[in-house]
């Protein structure tokens, strides 16, 4: 017999095996998950859950796919948090310090109590990632927030309303088009393409027979 | 932190690590792949298939479980819904809000086109968001998309349709230009050069990568465009059904309100099916490395609407499915591991086969190696081969680890392994649809006008094995090619009276055949609720 444990969902007591995870023991207790259940495998951020182990102070935050259950351990999922995501144009906006002055002015709010960190169920460093968007340190921003799965968390414990993913997910767009270093030979190879360079060649390969192509391919050169 | 059970072969791995780094294990010869394939790969267990009986592809083997959803009931009968008052009339409607979706009508809205996505989760939910080792485009001086055509024509068999194919390699530089310019975040060196490695089967270095959080980079990137376009979004609503008119061309579908059951009519001048794939279809009891939706829905839409199949008879196992710990069981191991240089070992610390073999050929060797040859780690709920991940830090130097692939190292890290210092345990897992239905190189089903494919649902781009990093790809060239090729087809349609009699069509072919079965389909979502009667069976 596997070992058992009681949690409770949403207040209600369940009797559990003790090697699942929270989402797996909600489907072991009969819940049909629609909400709060997306990848299952921790990229999404669909199963956002705070959590309490009984007798305890600390609130405690996960992704319900990635953790495994405790005894006494009172769930409550977050499937869903009201962030503010504003809109932009991509090819007009520029990557300077005024453009989170303009669209996430709340993040000069910030009052520095770090609950967003201590929330951050991919064990990020929130607070410092928003420091840099308010200083209009956008690469830094967005290598510090990389592994964001925009669950939502850090925003629900903000006492100044931001919406921190979203902060995060400017800042990371913003680097890629206008920060990183623009890429010569992707460029060039696009223009061969536009220019028919390859043309003769693809559709050459197109009508060869298999046998032909057999013979090629496994007597292909492989890059070291 | 592995228990005791696999301490010996832990000492063993160890013991053998710095000459199994030196060793350069030889690849397969065409006729060892053929052998290793035909004894031990999934796809050829004959009696996991099923003939199909009715429908475009009758005659036709697929999965049996899918064979039981593409013959199955509609959800709903043709009276449930009322055509004729449309809940949303729109020039494209796109299912599926991944990658393939909201490339589409991001580009079927920049030409113009009233779009709307319905998703049965929400946007971004998807397969997309949980690629994890890159995407494949042949950009660099050494490379060509010649060169890539060989690589994905012979990984796959040589079964791609050709037309397909260039499409694929031709446009895959521009399609990471887009992306470049979307704002997605590249590994590039300092010089602006693209990081690139290989993937199983690539003659080429192409592989380009956010981390290893390549697709959810991506992703994120792509529904953060949709918002900002003001696309709208109709979330935790699935399609259930496709609408034609009375020329017999696509014109819209029925959606159903997850939450509600709610019913809603809406109708479209062209429609693009981008639901992706059928891991939680869960194949043959295989694991998966899918998210929470992939269950085949565009293929039960698009078939039973008389769009036919290519190749759904042929699944991707990816070889390295987490296999211990049990709470991560099938869950996906990026190829990319094995790129920056982890080989596979066996249970007695020897490595058994060439690292970067293509996918299929690998999951049969590893099959092997865990059954007839009984080499396999007994990980308490099946076996594995070790997949030796500290031999990364020792090739590429310490913190290649945190830098290149955090999200694995997260991921074990949660259960006590440091990938850095210990190896993991991997089998295959089901991971990807091979086949799906069959389009032109505009995208558009070649049975069904109006009706587009893109992404995961469409079969024929890959032929019947798919090489890493072409998929991440395949959603963005196709994905953006029937977004365009849709929105222009709606400006030159006319839709007819809608109508939902093929419904009542198929029905009568099924009862002709003599299929009994009490299955509704499309299948929506998988039921992981606890089943004392399954339980017991186990």
């Amino acid at each position: 017999m596997e070992n058992m444990v009681n949690i409770f969902l949403f207040g209600k007591k369940y009797t559990v095996p003790e090697n699942l995870t929270i989402m797996r023991a909600m489907e072991y207790a009969g819940y049909q998950l629609v909400r709060g259940c997306g990848c299952r495998n921790g990229f999404c951020g669909a199963c956002a859950t705070i959590y309490r182990i009984k007798g305890d102070r600390e609130l405690k935050v996960c992704l319900a796919c990635q953790t495994k259950v405790e005894n006494d351990m009172y769930v409550a999922t977050l499937p869903f948090f009201p962030l503010v995501k504003q809109v932009y144009d991509m090819e007009s906006i520029k990557p300077t310090e005024a453009v989170m002055m303009q669209l996430y002015p709340e993040i000069y709010a910030c009052i520095g109590c770090n609950a967003c960190t201590k929330s951050c169920t991919q064990g990020l460093n929130v607070m410092q990632y928003i420091a840099y968007a308010q200083r209009g340190e956008f690469e830094k921003c967005a290598e510090e927030s990389f592994d964001c799965v925009m669950c939502g968390v850090c925003s629900s414990r903000c006492p100044a309303g931001i919406s921190h993913p979203q902060v995060a997910m400017l800042a990371r767009r913003l680097n890629g088009k206008y920060l990183a270093p623009e890429c010569g030979h992707l460029k060039d190879r696009v223009q061969e393409i536009k220019d028919g360079t390859f043309n003769e060649l693809l559709e050459n390969l197109m009508q060869k027979p298999v046998a032909e192509m057999k013979e090629l391919y496994n007597n292909r050169e492989i890059e070291k | 932190m592995y228990s005791e059970a696999f301490k010996e072969s832990l000492k063993a791995v160890e013991a053998a690590r710095e000459a199994n780094i030196a060793y350069e294990p030889a690849r397969m010869t065409a006729k060892e792949k053929e052998d290793l394939l035909a004894a031990y790969h999934p796809d050829y267990k004959q009696d996991e298939f099923s003939i199909l009986q009715i429908g475009p592809n009758k005659g036709e083997k697929v999965p049996k479980e899918l064979a039981e959803m593409l013959q199955a009931h509609s959800r709903i009968a043709a009276g449930d819904v009322d055509l004729t008052t449309p809940d949303y009339d729109v020039d494209v409607l796109i299912i599926g809000g991944g990658g393939a979706g909201t490339s589409a009508a991001i580009e079927a809205h920049e030409a113009g086109a009233n779009v709307m996505i319905v998703t049965k989760l929400r946007m971004g939910d998807a397969n997309t968001m949980m690629a994890e080792g890159g995407i494949q485009a042949a950009d660099k001086p050494n490379d060509s998309p010649a060169i890539h055509y060989l690589d994905a024509f012979g990984g796959g068999h040589f079964a791609a349709k050709p037309e397909l194919l260039a499409k694929l390699v031709g446009d895959a530089p521009e399609a990471i230009l887009w992306l470049n310019e979307l704002g997605v975040e590249f590994d590039k060196a300092p010089d602006g050069t693209m990081i690139t490695t290989h993937g199983g089967g690539t003659s080429r270095k192409r592989m380009h990568a956010a981390k290893d959080y390549s697709g959810a980079e991506i992703m994120r990137t792509l529904r953060d465009e949709v918002l900002n376009r003001g696309i709208n979004v109709v979330d935790f609503t699935s399609a259930v059904e496709l609408i034609l008119d009375d020329k017999g061309n696509a014109a819209g579908a029925v959606l159903m309100n997850m939450e509600t059951g709610d019913l809603l009519v809406a109708k479209a001048k062209t429609v693009i099916i981008a639901t992706g794939g059928a891991g939680r279809m869960h194949y043959q009891g295989f694991p998966t490395s899918n998210h929470y939706g992939a269950t085949a829905d565009g293929l039960v839409l698009g078939y039973r609407a008389g769009a036919k199949l290519l190749y759904a008879d042929t699944l991707q196992y990816h070889p390295t499915g987490a296999a211990y710990p049990e709470q991560i069981f099938g869950a996906l191991v990026t190829e990319k591991v094995r790129s920056l240089g982890a080989k596979l070992v066996n249970r007695d610390g020897k490595v058994f086969m060439h690292p970067l073999e293509t996918r299929d050929v690998s999951a049969a060797s590893i099959i092997r190696e865990c059954s007839d040859r009984g080499e396999g780690v007994d990980t308490g709920s099946g076996f594995g081969v070790w997949l030796d991940t500290p031999m990364i830090e020792k090739i590429g130097g310490e913190g290649t680890i945190e830098k290149r692939i955090p999200a694995m190292m997260r991921m074990f890290g949660k259960y006590g392994i440091d990938i850095r210092k210990e190896p993991i345990l991997v089998y295959p897992t089901l991971h990807y649809q091979n086949g799906g239905l069959d389009i032109d190189v505009d995208g558009q089903t070649t049975n069904v006008k109006n009706l587009y494919v893109a992404g995961e649902a469409v079969g024929g781009i890959h032929g019947r094995n798919r090489l890493m990093g072409n998929s991440l790809l395949d959603i963005i060239v196709f994905g953006r090619n029937a977004g365009q090729h849709a929105a222009a087809k709606a400006k030159e349609t006319e839709v007819g009276a809608l109508t939902l009699a093929h419904i009542a069509a198929f029905d009568a072919e099924r009862e002709a055949a003599g299929i009994e079965t009490d299955a509704v389909s499309p299948k929506l979502l998988p039921d992981y609720r606890y089943n004392e009667a399954e339980q017991s069976k186990k």
